[in-house]
């Protein structure tokens, strides 16, 4: 099987505790993998690790076959793994489709270009209209970032992922802090996404039930070790995940 | 608005031609020469969002090459384009290894190296004697077509509405979106793809480069030179200017200039009428003050939220209704 990204022993440890413990987990391309587990199951330090953010203290990690273990967050983006973040992270006093067209433009190469009006590039704002219609968000076009409620900030965050074109999305929690009633458009979201049937995509994610669905495979994370990795239907089954993690889940 | 931009800059051209004060010809060129510098501390503080405590720096190396080689050679044209040349490369090169330590030192540590390194050169333009002549400093002839006020108030103005044009063009580029995002928010910047690294450098070599022009037009409009172009007050000028007029406006930069530079001139002739007026410095401490509790905008920043909600009132005002 041929995979696109891949993790070997990954583990990174913060003074005496080890927050991600030798997790090795390999996943094909176009494929849907969720994480899961309890607060403070390292899901998030893995993350980071996948991103860049930290630097592993052991293990390595691969990306099309290449080890990407010592490459920058900002060269792993340029490779091809974007990522959302858990606390919103957006540009809070440009407009909407400035942070859309950032992602937009950074993706089309134009970096260092400073003779020419940034208008001229029109095709990137139509660009970055068109990731806000998937989001569906174009409505909100011209306010400032820091005036959306936070379900739409979540969206915007995913459209300026989405925007990036990467290979693979890393979502974090992408429903974090959001009310029940928000909920349901940013899984119709990432619903559309995935439909689009080209990226790879892993996220975490605390209401397991929303995703097994969605889910190719899961993957159990636990006290930052990997606790079982299968498709959804044998993540319910299995006991261990029941005992350690979804046991008092199911007996609501 | 480009309207009024437009109409200033004709009356400003004109002026001389016109009216015939040289105290007034002198005062609009200093509020020139302090506007391109406001202008380029701007580019840090309001559009990159890095605080430099050092900018100084830069304009006294402007000044003291301009003053130096008018100084040791004879006062043409020609040595005035070298002395030019030597500014840029020099406030290129430093300003280019101050950006680099961007890198290391973030907000407040990255001020006080700046603040350091500008003391530096204080120092080093008061003990280098034999080129600085010392805390004293030095008069210089200048070249010819300078001499006369009114070339030299034109040349300050074209140069200040060039440099304007020019960050205009600078911040509304790719790249000068870029570096909005980085003082928004750096960290997403880097994770969107952008070496932010390379942007602080682009910026801090644009906005040294033109600091240095500010200082050598200072220069020549004094035709003399001392320790006091690296000074603590010229930095706190720049800042002062740029937080009145409004951060990361650009006209706001020349607006302030303008005010604190004719507050700075009414208020001396005030010293006439009393004692407390020499003591000006005192006003814009006051000044200040009352713009940063009140105007953290600025009077730019400020006047486009006022218009700017005057026109989103509607749409707003609907939504009330709906949720309502």
């Amino acid at each position: 099987m041929s995979s696109l990204i891949e993790t070997t022993d990954l583990s990174i440890t913060f003074g005496g505790h080890t927050a991600v413990d030798a997790v090795s987990i390999s996943v094909p391309e176009k494929h849907f993998k969720s994480i899961i587990g309890p607060n403070g199951a390292g899901k998030t330090t893995f993350f980071n690790l996948l991103s860049g953010q930290l630097t592993p203290t052991q293990g390595k990690i691969y990306y099309r076959g290449k080890d990407i273990t010592k490459f920058s967050p900002t060269n792993r983006t340029r490779a091809g793994i974007g990522r959302s973040f858990q606390i919103t992270n957006v540009f809070p006093n440009l407009t909407v489709l400035e942070n859309v067209r950032l992602a937009v433009q950074s993706q089309a190469g134009i970096r260092y270009q400073m003779l020419f009006h940034y208008k001229k590039y029109r095709t990137f704002e139509e660009k970055a209209l068109e990731w806000l219609r998937l989001v569906l968000l174009d409505d909100k076009k011209g306010s400032l970032a820091s005036n959306l409620a936070h379900g739409e900030k979540r969206k915007l965050e995913i459209a300026m992922l989405l925007a990036l074109e990467t290979e693979v999305l890393l979502l974090d929690e992408p429903t974090a802090g959001m009310s029940l009633e928000e909920v349901p458009a940013i899984l119709e979201v990432i619903k559309r996404i995935k439909e689009q049937g080209n990226r790879t995509i892993i996220l975490i994610e605390h209401k397991m039930d929303m995703i097994l669905d969605l889910s190719d495979s899961v993957m159990v994370l636990f006290n930052g070790r990997l606790l079982a990795d299968g498709t959804p239907e044998e993540i319910m089954k299995n006991e261990t995940v029941q005992s350690a993690y979804l046991g008092g889940l199911l007996d609501e | 608005m480009t309207a009024i931009i437009l109409v200033v800059a004709a009356f400003l051209l004109l002026l001389p031609f016109v009216y015939e004060s040289r105290n007034l010809l002198i005062l609009l060129t200093q509020v020139f020469v302090f506007s391109i510098f406001a202008m380029s501390y701007d580019l840090l503080l309001g559009f990159t969002g890095i605080v430099s405590f050092g900018h100084a720096m830069f304009f006294g190396i402007g000044a003291y090459s301009m003053g130096i080689f008018m100084k040791r050679f004879e006062p043409t044209l020609t040595v005035f384009l070298l002395a030019v040349l030597t500014t840029i490369v020099l406030t290129g090169f430093v300003s280019f290894l101050v950006g680099l330590l961007t890198l290391r030192l973030k907000s407040h540590f990255y001020a006080m190296l700046t603040l350091s390194l500008s003391g530096l050169f204080l120092v080093l333009a008061e003990k280098w004697r034999t080129m600085t002549y010392g805390n004293d400093g030095f008069t210089f002839r200048v070249p010819e077509l300078f001499i006369d006020r009114t070339n030299f108030y034109l040349l300050c103005l074209v140069v200040m509405v060039a440099v304007f044009l020019i960050l205009k063009r600078f911040t509304n580029s790719p790249l000068g979106r870029v570096l909005q995002a980085i003082r928004e928010n750096e960290q997403r910047t880097e994770s969107l793809g952008f070496q932010v690294l390379h942007y602080k450098i682009a910026a801090s070599v644009m906005s040294g480069v033109l600091a240095g022009i500010a200082g050598i037009l200072y220069a020549i409009s004094l035709r003399f030179v001392n320790t006091s172009v690296f000074a603590m007050d010229i930095t706190l000028d720049a800042l002062l200017m740029t937080i009145i007029g409004g951060v990361g406006t650009l006209i706001g930069a020349i607006i302030g200039a303008g005010l604190i530079e004719f507050a700075h001139h009414w208020l001396t002739e005030l010293a006439k009428e009393h004692w407390i007026f020499e003591r000006w410095i005192i006003f814009f401490g006051i000044i200040y003050i009352l713009v940063v509790m009140f105007f953290p905008r600025g009077i730019v920043g400020t006047l486009s939220t006022l218009s700017w909600k005057r026109k989103q009132q509607p749409a707003v005002k609907k939504e009330e209704k709906i949720a309502g």
